[in-house]
């Protein structure tokens, strides 16, 4: 038995850490840590509720919108407030746009590198791409001299030694089975992608920022002026824009974006049976119409069972912390976040250090459970709550993705199943994004540019406590926030975040998270190079190294890859990039 | 609402503002532009922990300075000063998109060809990275001297900033 460890020495502290104990080339046992305290909630206490979303916006670099929207959905929730119908449109169309963005960006700027070597391209033969290319999809970059250059443009930073990942990955590794030609293709749509995601950042400003923190939220609903004879507000101008812009998003969508997984899954079908993770599922649901259903509808499945589609009651929620380091009065119990408590108690041991001691405490991650479940969050739960629910467009999607891949729905349940799980999910949302902005250009037509609800923006208009929780999904999953107010402050507030879900270490019980889940049985081609434990943890996109982002000015910017022998000696592979 | 207007230079403040001294390039460039009034050319930006998103505010400016909290083994509230090859540029393996910091904006910035002429980097070594809105007093006490830096390099750049 062997044990290997995987720990970002990014900046001042670690974040995600991942051991795992393997015995004849299988996974064993793993655990999920988080090895930075963040307990963002308690800088809030204090504070007037109505500002608190432009602090938990900065929660995280990745889920600035996300923060922002599940706070003042808590305070709206908290205070009764109904938001107009355009406020609706425009916070989907923010969060809708974040989303694609999101997934995209995730597959080809980090999940894809799991699966695609990139060394391997250099190998390839341009004509060859051009011809796979072609016969995936009708997108116009495809011609021999198109990833001809590609290719050229690859060697020059290879051979200049500035590529950072070219150093740093695992290039080479058995796990990778992609021929060259694909390897080539994969990477100029990488760099497409780069290119394409200023459509985004466009996208956003038209939303009302300029700013790259949206500076558009309001507890009651948008501060994003609408006003047709106004060009600094959205009008019909910016309409065009917009519905241009979307335009473009769903057609990289559709003509790289899905038919590259599409190309990819074959060569890797036996991910379709590893890192299943606990098979339960939670979902919010998201992207309310005017009657406020769900594009994807909330509800949770237990135990993989998609005939029934189970209620989501928050009063359920708890965090436990018998395994994180925190203190309950009594640890044999999870806490709802109403009652929510964040009292760090660090009891690990002191860096630098080989192992954390799992059988006790060891992470800083609580240990949320939906009615004593561990569940999983994200794309993944999104679609199997969708589908089992008989959303039309989610199961023909899914159903078309299966069918390419000759796979049955149980290859959901698995790592390439997330993967995708997140493709099918743009697919469908891409497609909403130009519906939602015509329905907004309909209301302006109508003289309708109402954003706001202000009469309960004055604290005079408020109970004397109040409390409230705000749902929303998140790319990565299910976001909650909890509030209480007492006399026009914040008394507590509490956010369970996708990531915690997704990243729980054990509860009381001894139940696992979904991540040490899936890992258990994934099989491990070298110690050294564990590849495939980052197949599976990138598959659930993590969110987790919020918190710091110093700037390292040497560069040590990577991942610190431990292997521990079973006699006992180890061998630290510190893999330094960036110094030139 | 999608101002396309011509900056030629950007400051680019980063950092986590709700990790006290973590943010200290946020705090500066929300100072800078409360106290002084800048030219039009110049356009500050709070880049919080953003990552890629911020290479659109890359595209067609001459200069970038990024003022940021940094780890150079130095003495707490000491500050280094480096530029263009000097300020590393890669991208790294990730366990986390989250990851994405700034080495990996001007990797990818290069890949774009967005990358600018002239890059200059001021980083301060913090004393405090823990949860907090405030800097520590330690960095607090060294915040007219990075401002001045940063005015002394507007200045390099043949800009002029007077105090409001």
């Amino acid at each position: 038995m062997s044990k290997i460890v995987i720990d970002p020495i990014t900046r001042i502290e670690g974040h995600l850490r991942i051991e795992v104990e393997v015995d004849g080339g299988v996974v064993k046992d793993a655990w999920a840590s988080s090895t930075m305290f963040r307990g963002v909630e308690l800088i809030l206490k204090g504070r007037d509720p109505r500002e608190a979303w432009a602090i938990t916006q900065r929660f995280c670099g990745v889920c600035t919108t996300v923060h922002a929207f599940a706070s003042v959905r808590a305070v709206e929730n908290a205070l009764g407030i109904t938001i107009p119908n355009n406020a609706r449109i425009l916070r989907n169309l923010v969060e809708g746009i974040q989303f694609v963005q999101d997934h995209v960006i995730h597959f080809y700027h980090l999940h894809a590198l799991d699966w695609v070597d990139v060394v391997s391209a250099l190998s390839a033969d341009p004509t060859g791409t051009s011809d796979l290319a072609r016969s995936i999809s009708d997108w116009p970059n495809s011609s021999p001299e198109y990833f001809a250059a590609v290719k050229r443009k690859l060697s020059t930073y290879v051979e200049s030694g500035q590529l950072g990942p070219f150093a740093n990955a695992f290039w080479g590794h058995p796990a990778y089975k992609l021929p060259p030609e694909a390897n080539l293709m994969a990477v100029a749509h990488y760099l497409e992608a780069l290119e394409w995601q200023r459509d985004v950042i466009r996208a956003h400003a038209l939303l009302g920022s300029k700013n790259p923190h949206l500076q558009t939220y309001l507890v009651g609903g948008m501060a994003t002026p609408i006003d047709p004879n106004s060009q600094a507000a959205i009008n019909a101008d910016t309409i065009a824009m917009l519905k241009g812009l979307f335009q473009k998003a769903k057609d990289f969508v559709n003509r790289v974006y899905l038919p590259d997984v599409l190309a990819v899954a074959p060569f890797y079908l036996d991910w379709a049976g590893i890192g299943e993770g606990v098979g339960n599922y939670l979902a919010y649901g998201e992207y309310p119409d005017k009657d406020g259903t769900q594009l994807f509808p909330r509800g949770h499945i237990l135990g993989k069972d998609i005939s029934k589609v189970l209620p989501v009651d928050q009063t359920k929620v708890t965090e436990h912390v018998s395994h994180s380091w925190y203190e309950y009065d009594d640890e044999s119990k999870g806490l709802h976040p109403f009652e929510g408590e964040t009292r760090p108690k660090f009891t690990g041991p002191k860096p630098p250090y080989d192992f954390l001691n799992t059988d006790e405490k060891y992470t800083w991650m609580k240990a949320p459970r939906l009615d004593e479940h561990a569940m999983e969050v994200g794309p993944l739960a999104r679609m199997i709550v969708a589908y089992a629910s008989g959303h039309k467009q989610v199961q023909d999607t899914v159903n078309l993705v299966l069918g390419k891949l000759g796979a049955g729905p149980e290859a959901l349940f698995s790592t390439l199943g997330r993967t995708a799980a997140r493709c099918i999910e743009t697919v469908v949302l891409v497609d909403q994004l130009l519906g939602w902005t015509d329905e907004l250009a309909a209301n302006i037509k109508n003289g309708d540019i109402d954003v706001h609800e202000g009469s309960k923006w004055d604290p005079a208009n408020w109970p004397e406590t109040a409390e409230g929780w705000g749902f929303i999904e998140a790319p990565r999953g299910a976001l909650g926030h909890w509030i209480k107010i007492k006399n026009k402050k914040i008394e507590n507030y509490q956010a369970v975040v996708p990531s915690t879900w997704n990243a729980s270490p054990r509860d009381a019980r001894g139940v696992r998270g979904p991540y040490e889940t899936a890992l258990i049985g994934t099989p491990i081609a070298d110690p050294n190079m564990p590849l495939e434990i980052l197949r599976t943890i990138h598959s659930f996109d993590p969110c987790i190294a919020c918190g710091v982002h110093l700037f390292d000015t040497k560069g040590r910017e990577l991942n610190r890859v431990t292997v521990i022998n079973p006699n006992g000696s180890f061998s630290p592979l510190l893999k330094l990039s960036g110094l030139r | 609402m999608l101002e396309e207007r011509n900056f030629k230079t950007l400051v680019l403040g980063v950092g986590n503002r709700i990790m006290s001294d973590e943010g200290i390039g946020v705090h500066l460039v929300e100072r800078l532009c409360d106290k002084f009034s800048l030219p039009e050319e110049i356009q500050v930006l709070d880049g919080g922990t953003l990552g890629l998103d911020l290479i659109y505010f890359l595209e067609g400016i001459e200069n970038l300075l990024i003022v940021d909290a940094v780890q150079a083994d130095l003495e707490p509230g000491e500050m280094i000063r480096l530029q263009d090859d000097a300020v590393p540029a890669f991208m790294s393996l990730k366990i986390s998109p989250h990851q994405v910091g700034v080495p990996d904006m001007l990797f990818a910035a290069k890949l774009r060809d967005v990358i600018p002429q002239r890059i200059v980097l001021w980083g301060v070594q913090p004393s405090l990275v823990e949860l907090g809105m405030d800097l520590s007093p330690l960095l607090e006490s060294k915040m007219d001297t990075l401002m001045a830096h940063v005015l002394e390099e507007l200045v390099g750049f043949g800009h002029q900033a007077a105090l409001k």
